[in-house]
């Protein structure tokens, strides 16, 4: 069969989109929706499932097989979509609230699971649909319309959490940052199990400038650090800074003056201890340490889900034959009234 | 009531009906014993019901009255509605399990009591002050005391097992001396223990030994005068076997999925009393079946959805609280329009309640549990061996209709076993289902002129790609619409389209007088106790007659009209009265509720007393 030829456009619906103008998830659709032709696959096998909030709309923009569902349960409907059909190719769009708060459990059990989707996270560390309360992502003394005086929980990293439900693939990008996002969104189409990317957003209405100490042009040199597999980890305008490994923990260091980039950890994205990628995860946390995006972790051994429920049912047809419904019907003990 | 002289001391009565409860702490094995008995009966011919009582807790500590377990059967020699009002026989094995039950022996009853958990502990823990074996309080009673933990080791010596095992065969002393009473044969049980302890069958050996040992206890000894006799029922012909209703449920949606061509998806959570449809169908993989068990009971539905949109025929089982969880979801499939079944097994609530006791507890959360106008199909079974046709009838609407049913079932019906006659493949209606292919003027909200379903396009199809989702949708195109005119005709929509199910709905026809004095009005597993009530209430003359609702929403179209024909209309319910406020709200009708919330069902003479005094 000749594979269809995709343009951008094919991906695109009729639909007028109502993200507030300025929003990044503009750009997000935009990089989704380059990517998608390039993928060589056909175009009613993708389906986009999402959750609540501005994020959550992504589907109503997507031309493919889209279902916009209830608030954080995504993962919930993305898994009986594959279960149902392990053709599919499903990506799930959900944010910070959708995806780590009201949806957190789904989202946990779907990576433990290793079902074959790709998570989209836009991160914008605010509800937006609901007019600007803080989230599981907001920095502590985050003011916002629900936390006056300032917010007092401490907020999740969610690639640490990925992790931590054993996510074989997980990748940050940043809304603004368009070739790279696209990379790293090839990367997850790529992987087989789950995926799950971190998109850095803005919110330019209720939490404008979200990321902009790390990602605006000015800054992102020394504040960002862009993994690349078999590199040693360097960064800075004047890629001067690196980071070495000292006992269990990352520590800065610049260049010259004896340390050398043989001193530097090397990355290592298919490092099967995800205590690596762990590090990477949460580095920022520390002063002087840049947030690394790129993919952190891609190992991509686990059997999927939806392989292993459907050979399990394979298995037991080939031992006991297809189900014989009269069979069933009769099971144990019967007798007849003549 | 026939007699034979068997032996100068022996006699053989012929009884058209028993009633017998196997009563013991939660690690006695009664549920199993009940069960042996119970299929042991069913195979012999008698039709029956039963009514097994658990504890929630796994093991209550052991001996003490929270931890008693009982099991009742009732079987006859014709038709059997209900377990039984009061029982005939009952099997204590222990006191605590004595106190718990003693209450509804009949006078005269026949009691056998396990004469070795009657020491002083045992009494203390079953806060009893003196033996009631040796106070004479027991006199009303035909009392049997039996050594059965003695003379279990004994049967069990040369076995070479533990104490400890050896004692936990004396359940089957119990049950190999009621087979004795009741002239049964052992070889069913035979066959269940050694399929059941084929790696293991020092065990299969040992229970048999003491069933056999407990057969022969009443044949040796000169305590029992009498042995009993239930003849075969006269059942219209056909094959049968015994079945609960989970059992039916579970092969029931397998059944649909088969005439369907559909393959089945099962989204659930480990819940009391529907596990058991979870555990019965992750058997059935050769038949296709996925069994998702979810991290919540809110992923479980979910995940059915999302099975139900790419083509499966998706349920999701739970029970009340499970039901609550799922509610935003169920809201989800109707307005998405997509066939789902969601079966609430009920239990008593509110809240955790009484997870292993039943309650007709969440009509009302069925009817209205969701949030704004969000109307789908209900359905009941009324037997255990109904949940199979329940299950098959939620599944051809849901398919055809493009809707979630829901069905409610109950802990009663769930554990509860009766015959059922087993149909042919043939006698299953086969389930048209066509997934929409066509490309041209695809729309995914246009509709079916006469059942207003859409179609049902699945991923994967070419030329298809659409959205759905739970933001109104606009007429036709089901793309997102805020406009006033259009929510509130596609509100309409929704409703109209579960009414039009009514069409297909058969025609009440009472059972019972078809006009007169008092209707009884009833939904699920109270049909047994109102079908026997009316027998004994007719054969006293009073005009009376029963409706049975299987569909609870919509409800038959001819109901309203059935409703006056009667002076009075009698609604007993296991709640407080929720289908007597659809009733008097839907059709103005001064009915009457006869309301029971304790974790039990009806027996028969509470409903006959009812209809008494409604009669004056």
């Amino acid at each position: 069969m000749n594979a269809t030829v995709y343009t951008r456009k094919d991906f695109q619906t009729d639909q007028e989109v109502r993200w507030c103008p300025g929003c990044g998830d503009y750009a997000i659709l935009a990089a989704v929706q380059s990517v998608f032709p390039e993928l060589g696959i056909p175009k009613e096998k993708f389906v986009v499932v999402s959750g609540i909030g501005c994020s959550s709309r992504f589907p109503y923009y997507m031309n493919t097989y889209g279902f916009h569902s209830i608030h954080g349960r995504a993962p919930a409907v993305a898994t009986g979509i594959k279960l149902a059909n392990p053709e599919l190719e499903v990506w799930v769009a959900t944010g910070d609230g959708d995806g780590l708060s009201i949806g957190g459990n789904h989202t946990i059990h779907m990576l433990r699971r290793n079902v074959g989707l790709k998570v989209l996270l836009f991160n914008n560390r605010i509800y937006g649909l609901t007019k600007g309360q803080y989230s599981p992502t907001s920095e502590v003394g985050k003011k916002a319309k629900s936390t006056p005086y300032g917010s007092v929980d401490r907020p999740f990293h969610p690639l640490s959490v990925a992790l931590g439900a054993e996510a074989g693939f997980v990748a940050r990008g940043v809304d603004v940052m368009q070739p790279h996002l696209k990379g790293v969104l090839k990367r997850a189409a790529a992987h087989r199990g789950s995926a799950f990317l971190e998109i850095l957003q803005n919110c330019n209405i209720f939490n404008d400038g979200a990321w902009e100490t790390i990602v605006e042009k000015e800054v992102r040199d020394d504040r960002l650090l862009a993994l690349e597999h078999g590199k040693p980890l360097v960064f800075g305008k004047n890629r001067d800074k690196g980071i070495r490994l000292n006992g269990l923990a990352l520590e800065v260091v610049t260049l010259g003056g004896g340390v050398t980039e043989a001193d530097l950890l090397v990355h290592d994205e298919k490092n099967p201890n995800p205590a690596y990628a762990f590090l990477l995860s949460r580095m920022e946390t520390e002063p002087g340490f840049p947030t690394p995006i790129g993919v952190l972790r891609a190992v991509d051994d686990a059997p999927r889900y939806e392989d292993l429920v459907a050979n399990q049912i394979a298995q037991v047809q080939a031992k006991k034959g297809a189900g014989d419904l009269a069979g069933l019907l009769h099971e144990g003990d019967v007798w007849e009234v003549k | 009531m026939a007699t034979t002289m068997e032996a100068p001391y022996r006699r053989k009565e012929t009884l058209e009906s028993a009633v017998i409860r196997f009563a013991g702490d939660s690690g006695d094995g009664m549920q199993i014993t009940g069960s042996q008995f119970t299929n042991t009966s069913a195979l012999f011919g008698n039709d029956l019901a039963t009514f097994p009582d658990f504890p929630a807790e796994i093991r209550a500590p052991a001996g003490t009255l929270p931890g008693v377990s009982g099991f009742q059967v009732h079987f006859g020699a014709s038709d059997v509605h209900t377990p039984g009002d009061a029982v005939d026989a009952l099997i204590a094995m222990n006191p605590a399990a004595l106190k718990v039950n003693l209450g509804d022996l009949k006078p005269n009853g026949l009691l056998i009591v396990n004469t070795d958990n009657f020491k002083e502990q045992d009494l203390k823990k079953a806060k009893l002050e003196k033996s009631p074996l040796e106070d004479h309080s027991l006199d009303a009673y035909r009392l049997f005391p039996v050594e059965l933990t003695r003379l279990t080791r004994a049967a069990l010596k040369d076995l070479g097992l533990d104490a400890k095992s050896m004692d936990r065969c004396k359940n089957f002393f119990a049950l190999g001396m009621c087979y004795w009473l009741y002239n049964r044969s052992m070889e069913p049980t035979y066959r269940w223990l050694d399929d059941k302890f084929k790696t293991k069958p020092v065990l299969a050996e040992a229970n048999k030994l003491a069933m056999k040992a407990g057969y022969a206890y009443c044949e040796a000894t000169e305590q029992f005068q009498t042995s009993y006799e239930i003849p075969p029922a006269k059942l219209s012909p056909g094959v049968y076997r015994n079945i609960s209703g989970n059992t039916a449920l579970a092969i029931g949606f397998v059944a649909a999925a088969q005439r369907s061509g559909l393959r089945l998806f099962q989204g659930s959570y480990p819940i009391t009393p529907a596990s058991d449809v979870l555990h019965e169908l992750s058997t059935y993989k050769q038949f296709g079946v996925t069994t998702f068990q979810a991290e919540d009971e809110i992923a479980a539905v979910c995940a059915a959805i999302g099975a139900a949109y790419a083509g499966q025929l998706a349920i999701t089982t739970t029970s009340g609280p499970g039901m609550a969880l799922k509610m935003e979801a169920i809201g989800l499939a109707v307005m998405t329009e997509l066939p789902l079944v969601i079966c609430d097994i009920q239990r008593g609530g509110p809240s955790t309640g009484l997870p292993t006791k039943t309650e007709q507890a969440d009509l009302f959360q069925a009817l209205f549990g969701r949030n704004s106008e969000a109307p789908l199909p209900v359905l009941a079974a009324s037997t255990p061996g109904d949940c199979f046709w329940i299950a098959f009838e939620a599944a051809r609407l849901a398919v055809k209709h493009m809707v979630p049913v829901i069905v409610l079932t109950d802990g009663y019906l769930a554990n509860g076993a009766e015959p059922w006659r087993v149909p042919t493949v043939d006698e299953l209606p086969k389930i048209d289902v066509s997934f929409r292919t066509d490309p041209a003027d695809f729309l995914p909200y246009e509709r079916d002129p006469k059942t207003l379903a859409r179609p049902w396009a699945i991923p994967g199809t070419p030329g298809l790609e659409h959205r759905i989702g739970g933001i109104e949708k606009q007429e036709r195109t089901g793309n997102v619409n805020y406009e006033p005119g259009n929510h509130e005709r596609m509100v309409k929509i929704r409703a109209e389209k579960v009414a039009r199910i009514a069409d297909e709905i058969p025609d009440v026809v009472p059972a019972g007088d078809p006009d007169g004095d008092v209707l009884l009005v009833g939904w699920g597993s109270t049909y047994g106790s109102i079908t026997a009530a009316l027998r004994a209430l007719r054969a006293r003359g009073r005009r009376v007659g029963h409706v049975h609702l299987r569909h609870l929403n919509p409800l038959p179209r001819n109901l309203g009209e059935v409703l006056r024909r009667y002076r009075r209309v009698v609604v007993p319910e296991m709640n407080l009265g929720q289908l007597l406020m659809v009733l008097r709200a839907k059709y103005l009708v001064d009915a009457i509720g006869l309301n029971k919330v304790q974790g039990k069902p009806f027996r028969q003479d509470e409903i006959e007393q009812k209809v008494e005094e409604v009669l004056g």
